[in-house]
Protein backbone atom coordinates (compact mmCIF):
# COMPACT_ATOMS: atom_id res chain seq x y z
CA UNK A 1 0.00 0.00 0.00
CA UNK A 2 1.28 3.53 -0.53
CA UNK A 3 1.47 5.56 2.00
CA UNK A 4 2.20 8.90 -0.27
CA UNK A 5 -0.08 11.62 -0.80
CA UNK A 6 -1.57 12.60 -3.56
CA UNK A 7 0.76 15.94 -3.62
CA UNK A 8 3.40 13.69 -3.16
CA UNK A 9 2.59 10.89 -5.88
CA UNK A 10 2.40 13.70 -8.30
CA UNK A 11 5.25 15.57 -8.02
CA UNK A 12 7.40 12.31 -7.79
CA UNK A 13 9.76 12.60 -5.08
CA UNK A 14 10.90 10.24 -3.07
CA UNK A 15 12.92 6.95 -2.58
CA UNK A 16 14.11 5.81 -6.16
CA UNK A 17 13.42 2.23 -5.39
CA UNK A 18 16.38 0.34 -7.06
CA UNK A 19 18.77 0.98 -3.77
CA UNK A 20 18.90 -2.71 -2.61
CA UNK A 21 19.27 -3.76 -5.85
CA UNK A 22 22.42 -1.62 -6.58
CA UNK A 23 24.32 -2.52 -3.60
CA UNK A 24 23.89 -6.08 -4.18
CA UNK A 25 25.05 -5.23 -8.12
CA UNK A 26 28.05 -3.85 -6.64
CA UNK A 27 28.93 -6.58 -4.46
CA UNK A 28 28.29 -9.06 -6.86
CA UNK A 29 30.64 -7.28 -9.08
CA UNK A 30 32.99 -7.30 -6.21
CA UNK A 31 32.59 -11.37 -5.66
CA UNK A 32 33.32 -11.90 -9.20
CA UNK A 33 36.22 -9.83 -9.82
CA UNK A 34 37.84 -12.35 -7.54
CA UNK A 35 38.61 -15.15 -9.57
CA UNK A 36 38.38 -13.01 -12.82
CA UNK A 37 41.26 -10.54 -11.48
CA UNK A 38 43.38 -13.68 -10.69
CA UNK A 39 42.20 -15.07 -14.29
CA UNK A 40 43.69 -11.96 -15.61
CA UNK A 41 46.37 -11.29 -13.85
CA UNK A 42 47.59 -15.21 -14.95
CA UNK A 43 46.92 -14.34 -18.44
CA UNK A 44 48.22 -10.82 -19.31
CA UNK A 45 51.18 -10.89 -17.01
CA UNK A 46 52.91 -13.14 -18.02
CA UNK A 47 52.10 -11.38 -21.78
CA UNK A 48 53.46 -7.86 -21.00
CA UNK A 49 56.88 -7.52 -22.97
CA UNK A 50 56.37 -10.68 -24.97
CA UNK A 51 56.56 -10.65 -28.88
CA UNK A 52 53.22 -9.52 -30.97
CA UNK A 53 52.71 -13.30 -32.06
CA UNK A 54 53.09 -14.66 -28.69
CA UNK A 55 50.27 -12.11 -27.48
CA UNK A 56 48.48 -12.69 -30.36
CA UNK A 57 48.29 -16.40 -29.78
CA UNK A 58 47.76 -16.53 -26.51
CA UNK A 59 44.74 -14.41 -27.17
CA UNK A 60 43.23 -16.58 -29.80
CA UNK A 61 43.09 -19.30 -27.41
CA UNK A 62 39.25 -18.88 -26.39
CA UNK A 63 39.58 -19.78 -22.65
CA UNK A 64 41.93 -16.75 -22.47
CA UNK A 65 39.84 -14.16 -24.48
CA UNK A 66 36.71 -15.26 -22.45
CA UNK A 67 38.29 -15.10 -19.18
CA UNK A 68 39.88 -11.49 -20.26
CA UNK A 69 36.49 -10.14 -21.97
CA UNK A 70 34.76 -11.14 -18.48
CA UNK A 71 37.20 -9.41 -16.61
CA UNK A 72 37.22 -6.23 -18.72
CA UNK A 73 33.65 -5.92 -18.74
CA UNK A 74 33.21 -6.38 -14.91
CA UNK A 75 35.85 -4.32 -14.01
CA UNK A 76 34.45 -1.09 -15.98
CA UNK A 77 31.54 -1.81 -14.71
CA UNK A 78 33.27 -1.87 -11.35
CA UNK A 79 34.87 1.42 -12.73
CA UNK A 80 31.98 3.38 -13.65
CA UNK A 81 30.48 2.72 -10.14
CA UNK A 82 33.48 3.55 -8.03
CA UNK A 83 34.17 6.63 -9.95
CA UNK A 84 30.57 7.67 -9.70
CA UNK A 85 30.67 7.67 -5.93
CA UNK A 86 34.03 9.44 -5.82
CA UNK A 87 32.64 12.58 -8.27
CA UNK A 88 29.19 12.51 -6.14
CA UNK A 89 31.61 13.09 -2.42
CA UNK A 90 33.86 15.69 -3.97
CA UNK A 91 32.93 17.79 -6.91
CA UNK A 92 29.51 20.30 -5.79
CA UNK A 93 27.53 22.12 -7.64
CA UNK A 94 24.58 20.20 -10.10
CA UNK A 95 26.34 21.73 -13.36
CA UNK A 96 30.15 20.06 -12.52
CA UNK A 97 28.86 17.09 -11.00
CA UNK A 98 26.33 15.99 -13.90
CA UNK A 99 28.95 16.86 -16.81
CA UNK A 100 32.15 14.88 -14.72
CA UNK A 101 29.13 11.89 -13.92
CA UNK A 102 28.23 12.00 -17.40
CA UNK A 103 31.80 12.37 -19.22
CA UNK A 104 33.27 9.38 -16.42
CA UNK A 105 30.34 7.14 -17.60
CA UNK A 106 30.57 6.93 -21.18
CA UNK A 107 34.62 6.76 -21.15
CA UNK A 108 34.20 4.02 -18.84
CA UNK A 109 31.58 2.50 -21.51
CA UNK A 110 33.67 3.63 -24.69
CA UNK A 111 37.46 2.17 -23.00
CA UNK A 112 35.74 -1.04 -22.04
CA UNK A 113 34.20 -1.55 -25.65
CA UNK A 114 37.13 -0.55 -27.01
CA UNK A 115 39.39 -3.29 -24.97
CA UNK A 116 36.77 -6.32 -25.50
CA UNK A 117 37.06 -5.70 -28.75
CA UNK A 118 40.68 -5.68 -29.14
CA UNK A 119 40.72 -8.87 -27.68
CA UNK A 120 37.64 -10.49 -29.74
CA UNK A 121 39.52 -8.83 -32.90
CA UNK A 122 42.32 -10.91 -31.79
CA UNK A 123 40.41 -13.83 -30.87
CA UNK A 124 38.83 -14.37 -34.22
CA UNK A 125 41.34 -13.69 -36.34
CA UNK A 126 42.95 -17.06 -35.61
CA UNK B 1 24.86 18.20 0.75
CA UNK B 2 27.78 20.80 1.30
CA UNK B 3 26.86 22.73 -1.98
CA UNK B 4 23.81 23.86 -0.49
CA UNK B 5 24.00 27.45 0.89
CA UNK B 6 25.42 27.58 4.42
CA UNK B 7 24.64 30.98 5.22
CA UNK B 8 27.08 32.26 7.53
CA UNK B 9 27.04 28.97 9.67
CA UNK B 10 30.53 26.61 10.26
CA UNK B 11 31.42 23.40 9.31
CA UNK B 12 32.11 20.79 12.04
CA UNK B 13 36.35 20.16 11.50
CA UNK B 14 37.02 16.77 10.24
CA UNK B 15 40.26 16.13 8.82
CA UNK B 16 42.24 18.88 11.07
CA UNK B 17 41.15 17.31 13.98
CA UNK B 18 41.69 13.17 13.85
CA UNK B 19 44.61 11.22 14.12
CA UNK B 20 45.17 9.11 11.37
CA UNK B 21 43.91 5.53 12.19
CA UNK B 22 44.54 1.80 10.59
CA UNK B 23 40.72 2.12 9.54
CA UNK B 24 40.46 5.54 7.67
CA UNK B 25 43.83 5.25 6.40
CA UNK B 26 43.53 1.88 4.78
CA UNK B 27 40.16 2.87 3.43
CA UNK B 28 41.42 5.86 1.56
CA UNK B 29 44.05 4.19 0.30
CA UNK B 30 41.42 1.65 -1.42
CA UNK B 31 39.63 5.01 -2.84
CA UNK B 32 43.40 6.65 -4.20
CA UNK B 33 44.68 2.67 -6.01
CA UNK B 34 41.01 2.70 -7.15
CA UNK B 35 41.69 5.57 -8.81
CA UNK B 36 45.18 5.27 -9.67
CA UNK B 37 44.13 1.87 -11.63
CA UNK B 38 41.78 3.66 -13.94
CA UNK B 39 44.86 5.13 -15.78
CA UNK B 40 46.74 1.30 -15.63
CA UNK B 41 43.81 -0.10 -17.21
CA UNK B 42 43.39 2.67 -19.65
CA UNK B 43 47.19 1.67 -20.74
CA UNK B 44 46.13 -2.17 -20.72
CA UNK B 45 43.48 -1.53 -23.24
CA UNK B 46 45.72 0.70 -25.45
CA UNK B 47 47.90 -2.35 -24.99
CA UNK B 48 45.12 -4.95 -25.98
CA UNK B 49 44.17 -2.87 -29.37
CA UNK B 50 47.52 -2.29 -30.39
CA UNK B 51 47.76 -5.44 -30.08
CA UNK B 52 44.80 -5.72 -32.26
CA UNK B 53 46.01 -3.12 -34.60
CA UNK B 54 49.55 -5.04 -35.95
CA UNK B 55 52.88 -5.87 -35.12
CA UNK B 56 54.70 -2.37 -35.77
CA UNK B 57 52.00 -0.05 -33.62
CA UNK B 58 52.15 -2.82 -30.72
CA UNK B 59 56.12 -2.16 -30.93
CA UNK B 60 55.70 1.03 -30.13
CA UNK B 61 53.27 0.70 -27.09
CA UNK B 62 54.98 -2.48 -26.19
CA UNK B 63 58.06 -0.02 -26.24
CA UNK B 64 56.66 2.29 -24.47
CA UNK B 65 55.33 -0.34 -21.48
CA UNK B 66 58.72 -2.10 -21.26
CA UNK B 67 60.90 1.39 -20.68
CA UNK B 68 61.77 2.10 -17.19
CA UNK B 69 59.01 4.41 -16.67
CA UNK B 70 56.43 1.71 -18.61
CA UNK B 71 57.72 -1.03 -16.06
CA UNK B 72 57.55 1.36 -12.97
CA UNK B 73 54.02 2.38 -13.91
CA UNK B 74 53.37 -1.30 -14.30
CA UNK B 75 54.61 -2.62 -11.10
CA UNK B 76 53.23 0.57 -9.14
CA UNK B 77 50.04 -0.35 -10.93
CA UNK B 78 50.19 -4.06 -10.04
CA UNK B 79 50.78 -3.05 -6.19
CA UNK B 80 47.60 -1.15 -6.24
CA UNK B 81 45.87 -3.85 -8.10
CA UNK B 82 46.67 -6.13 -4.97
CA UNK B 83 45.67 -3.58 -2.14
CA UNK B 84 42.71 -2.27 -3.47
CA UNK B 85 41.90 -5.94 -3.89
CA UNK B 86 42.34 -7.03 -0.62
CA UNK B 87 40.56 -4.40 0.23
CA UNK B 88 37.42 -5.18 -1.68
CA UNK B 89 37.45 -8.38 0.24
CA UNK B 90 37.93 -6.70 3.71
CA UNK B 91 34.74 -4.94 2.85
CA UNK B 92 32.90 -8.45 1.52
CA UNK B 93 33.94 -9.40 5.02
CA UNK B 94 32.22 -6.70 6.93
CA UNK B 95 29.32 -6.71 4.18
CA UNK B 96 28.86 -10.42 5.50
CA UNK B 97 28.87 -8.87 9.38
CA UNK B 98 32.47 -10.29 10.12
CA UNK B 99 35.16 -8.90 11.45
CA UNK B 100 33.87 -5.37 12.78
CA UNK B 101 35.40 -6.50 16.31
CA UNK B 102 38.52 -3.67 16.73
CA UNK B 103 41.42 -6.06 16.79
CA UNK B 104 39.83 -8.71 13.81
CA UNK B 105 39.64 -4.58 11.64
CA UNK B 106 43.04 -3.51 12.14
CA UNK B 107 44.14 -7.18 11.63
CA UNK B 108 42.76 -7.25 8.26
CA UNK B 109 44.35 -3.57 7.75
CA UNK B 110 47.62 -5.34 8.01
CA UNK B 111 46.39 -7.95 5.98
CA UNK B 112 46.05 -5.30 3.14
CA UNK B 113 49.35 -3.85 3.72
CA UNK B 114 51.47 -6.51 4.04
CA UNK B 115 49.26 -8.83 1.39
CA UNK B 116 49.97 -6.50 -1.11
CA UNK B 117 53.31 -6.28 -1.28
CA UNK B 118 53.71 -10.36 -0.92
CA UNK B 119 51.04 -10.51 -3.83
CA UNK B 120 52.97 -8.08 -5.48
CA UNK B 121 56.67 -9.94 -5.46
CA UNK B 122 54.83 -13.63 -5.47
CA UNK B 123 53.10 -12.24 -9.19
CA UNK B 124 56.21 -10.55 -10.47
CA UNK B 125 58.26 -14.03 -9.69
CA UNK B 126 55.72 -16.40 -11.18
CA UNK B 127 54.21 -14.24 -13.61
Amino acid sequence: MSYKTDMGRVIGLGSAKQGAEHWFGERLKAVALIPLTIAFLCIVAPLIGESHATVVTALQNPLKAISVILFLLVTFKHLEEGLQVVIEDYVHGKGALLTLLIVTKLGCWAFGLAGIFAVAKIAFSG
Amino acid sequence: MSDMNRGNRPLSPHLTIYRPQMSSMTSIFVRLTGIGLTLGFLLIVWWLLAAATGPGYFGFVDGLLTSWLGILVMVVSLWALWYHFLGGVRHLIWDMGYGFELRTADMMGYVMIGGSFVMTLLTLLIL
